[in-house]
């Protein structure tokens, strides 16, 4: 017998089922807070700008990225944009067929250098397109607890 | 063999909290940003990256080094991840170290982060995942009871008494209440305070426990010719070592860590050191628990095998004493971001050696001091020594 | 170095249940199934027939439990399967009071690493005690495995309920 020795009745193979025990929980962070809270209360969307290298980053981040800078200039950016790209899902994480397919897109907001991933809605997946003029669709005030789910989907201008 | 000279020449830290209110890669910002401001460079003098970040779990993110890389200055830069679990902190400056040795780069800016607080309900959740998942696991462990075994193993061996190690960590917690960063710093911590915690896993007690922590740090690690030129006192790496024993723990004679001597034997040996007790001015080895500095002091060969205690005792190992160990305030004192934990010793001993570390700085202006971290399954050592 | 650290901003706990910090919450599906794999794979079986089992390097003489196919030492194949008694030695043990998620027990654990009579010295696992007043476990202490019956096995190393003292 040797490394390379065999099973030979496999009903002997023996899997050994476990999980980890885990769950998270994601602070949204210092430049998240407001951004979110921004969502939450008026239903808007702000960004971060970097002045030296001109860039305004939706989600806003505290920094930027490319010269390490301390962003402190907050703007106001509009909910409307355009979709970068997208896809039209049909299943679910466990490959069940979905009842209705989703379209998910990657918005590029106007006037910002960033965006959000997000649902389409009010829209025929067929008559989507790259370019397509969008906007936010936020739930009614009341419901919105400062998350990314505050927006239902952006929809057709 | 032609190795470039490599200093440290900035450092930079967050605050260790129990619960950040950044996310990730905004604590990596925070302490590389720091770090960068320290010796008045930007991310332009920057050439690569190096991430130290322990388990994925912990974050509750995949692919943390690049969810992390902008926060480290990675953008548009070569960056990597190193991870030899708890040994990692320091092993991420080694990683800077060969980045620039090698001559491969100039600059490196090495960023280690943890998030611990956003493991839920208990971090412990991934970290018992270390246990073999159908020998061990079954029988219901906790990270706790391989330190536990570990200790008792090592009491056991020298004859030391729980007051004879919670020494250590009165000392720490102590000296951290000189730390600007630190958690559970403590100026009147008392033995009996250690004594009398609640009881985990017996030896284990609360007080000889490192707490959960959130924070990052990170250095600038630079070429001669650029250490130089942005300071005058740049701070050398004279050497690194590293080892892994096996990983079935308990084959393994665990009152000794005989890794942590290897590793320290091929950090010696680069550093032309042949005596660490006479050349070696100041330690910061790996304390996540209070007995495993006594551990680590005598695999790093700093004291007899089972003398690390008396030193203690005798007050050798305190800020002012003939070797301070932890002048920081350790993992037990200034807390246990686990990646970043151990890359603050080797900022600390930035500080230290420049003579720069305020109300914690060692009196005698030491030259050579030596960190340790120690991770995995009680199976990895990371060394860097460095010096002035 | 006051001005190298960064002001973090810290949270209570309170400011997650109250409601003062926006977050979000996400619980993994990490299920797995892992394969035993050969070694283990026997070893289980055989702890199902109420036996230990280690694997002989032929190279450095080692017997070793818990079994392996090549000894990490030699880095060589193992070549045989050695039956081994049921006995061991305590070579260390903590007495534990809380759980994994820190909650505390009603009965204390006795985890322990006891050394296998039959295999090297040294070689230990990972188990429990039992049948034994934890004030008086020492290291050092002699041990017998106690086993479910057979019927109740099920391949596992939980097979074996707990060591108790031999005396
Ligand atoms: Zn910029
Ligand atoms: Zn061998």
């Amino acid at each position: 017998m040797s490394l390379l020795e065999r099973v030979i009745h496999p009903d002997q193979t023996k899997l050994w089922y476990g999980e980890i025990p885990i769950q998270s929980r994601y602070t949204v962070g210092i430049a998240g807070e407001r951004f979110f809270r921004e969502i939450k209360e008026n239903g808007r969307f702000w960004g971060t700008r970097c002045p030296s290298c001109d860039l305004i980053y939706v989600p806003p981040r505290l920094y930027c990225e490319r010269c390490f800078a301390h962003l402190e200039e907050w703007v106001e950016v509009p909910t409307t944009g355009r979709v970068h790209t997208f896809t039209v899902v049909h299943l679910d994480l466990d490959g069940n067929l979905l009842p209705e397919p989703q379209v998910l897109a990657f918005v590029q907001l106007d006037g910002t250098d960033g965006g959000l991933v997000h649902y389409l809605g009010e829209v025929d997946p067929d008559e989507v397109c790259i370019g397509m003029c969008v906007e936010a669709v936020f739930k009614d005030a009341g419901e919105r607890r400062g998350s990314i789910t505050d927006i239902l989907y952006f929809r057709p201008i | 063999m032609g190795r470039n000279r490599v200093a440290i020449v900035g450092a930079g830290m967050t605050k260790f909290v129990r619960r950040a209110q950044e996310t990730g890669k905004e604590q990596a910002w925070e302490a590389a940003s720091k770090a960068l401001e320290s010796c008045e460079m930007t991310l332009d003098d920057i050439d690569a990256v190096v991430i130290g970040s322990a388990p994925e779990a912990f974050d509750g993110l995949h692919m943390k080094t690049e969810y992390l890389s902008d926060g480290c200055g990675g953008w548009g830069k070569p960056v990597i991840r190193g991870f030899v679990g708890g040994g990692t902190g320091v092993f991420s400056a080694i990683q800077g170290w060969y980045h620039i040795a090698s001559g491969l780069f100039d600059t490196v800016l090495v960023v280690a982060e943890e998030k611990m607080s956003s493991c839920q309900p208990h971090p412990q959740g991934a970290f018992i995942t270390i246990f073999d998942h159908t020998t061990e696991r079954p029988l219901g462990p906790n990270l706790l009871w391989i330190f536990a075994l570990e200790m008792n193993a090592y009491m056991t061996r020298y004859g030391l008494s729980k007051r004879d190690i919670a020494l250590v960590s009165v000392k720490n917690k102590r000296n951290a209440a000189d730390h600007p960063a630190a958690l559970l710093g403590d100026p009147h911590i008392t033995v009996e305070d250690v004594l009398n915690s609640e009881v985990l896993a017996w030896p284990v007690q609360r007080l000889d426990v490192s707490p959960v922590t959130d924070g990052a740090v990170a250095i600038v690690m630079a070429a001669e010719h650029v250490a130089r030129r942005v300071t005058s006192k740049p701070v050398w790496v004279e050497g690194v070592g590293w080892n892994l024993d096996t990983a079935y723990w308990t084959n393994r004679d665990l009152s000794y860590p005989t890794y942590v001597e290897e590793a320290a034997r091929m950090a010696y040996k680069m550093a032309g050191i042949t005596e660490p007790r006479k050349q070696i001015h100041i330690a910061e080895p790996y304390d996540p628990f209070d007995y495993k500095e006594l551990h680590h002091l005598e695999g790093l060969l700093l004291f007899d095998e089972g003398k690390a205690a008396e030193a203690t005792a005798l007050g050798i190992t305190q800020r002012d004493g003939d070797l301070p160990v932890c002048p920081s305030g350790g993992l037990l004192g200034v807390g246990n971001p686990i990646a970043a934990a151990a890359l603050m010793k080797v900022a600390e001993l930035f500080w230290q050696l420049r003579g720069e570390a305020g109300a914690r700085q060692v009196p005698g202006q030491p030259k050579r001091g030596v960190a340790q971290a120690w991770g995995d399954l009680m199976q990895v050592s990371t060394v860097i020594v460095l010096g002035v | 170095m006051k001005e190298h650290v960064y002001d973090t901003v810290y949270l209570s706990e309170e400011d997650f249940t109250e409601g003062r910090v926006l977050f979000e919450t996400w619980v993994p599906k990490a299920r797995y199934a892992w394969d035993a794999g050969i070694a283990i794979g026997r070893y289980l079986a055989e702890l199902k027939q109420g036996r230990l089992v280690g694997r002989h390097c032929p190279s450095c003489g080692r017997v070793m439990i818990p079994p392996r196919m090549f000894c990490e030492q030699c880095f060589a194949p193992t070549d045989l399967w050695v039956p081994l008694q049921d006995t061991g030695t305590v070579i260390t043990f903590s007495i534990c009071y809380i759980r994994w998620d820190m909650v505390r027990l009603e009965h204390p654990l006795i985890p322990a690493v006891i050394a296998i009579d039959g295999a090297s010295p040294g070689m230990g696992i990972l188990h429990l005690l039992g049948e034994v007043d934890p004030q008086v476990v020492r290291i050092g202490m002699r041990v017998r495995a106690v086993w479910k019956p057979p019927e109740e096995r099920e391949g596992a190393i939980t097979d074996i309920r707990y060591f108790k003292p031999l005396e």
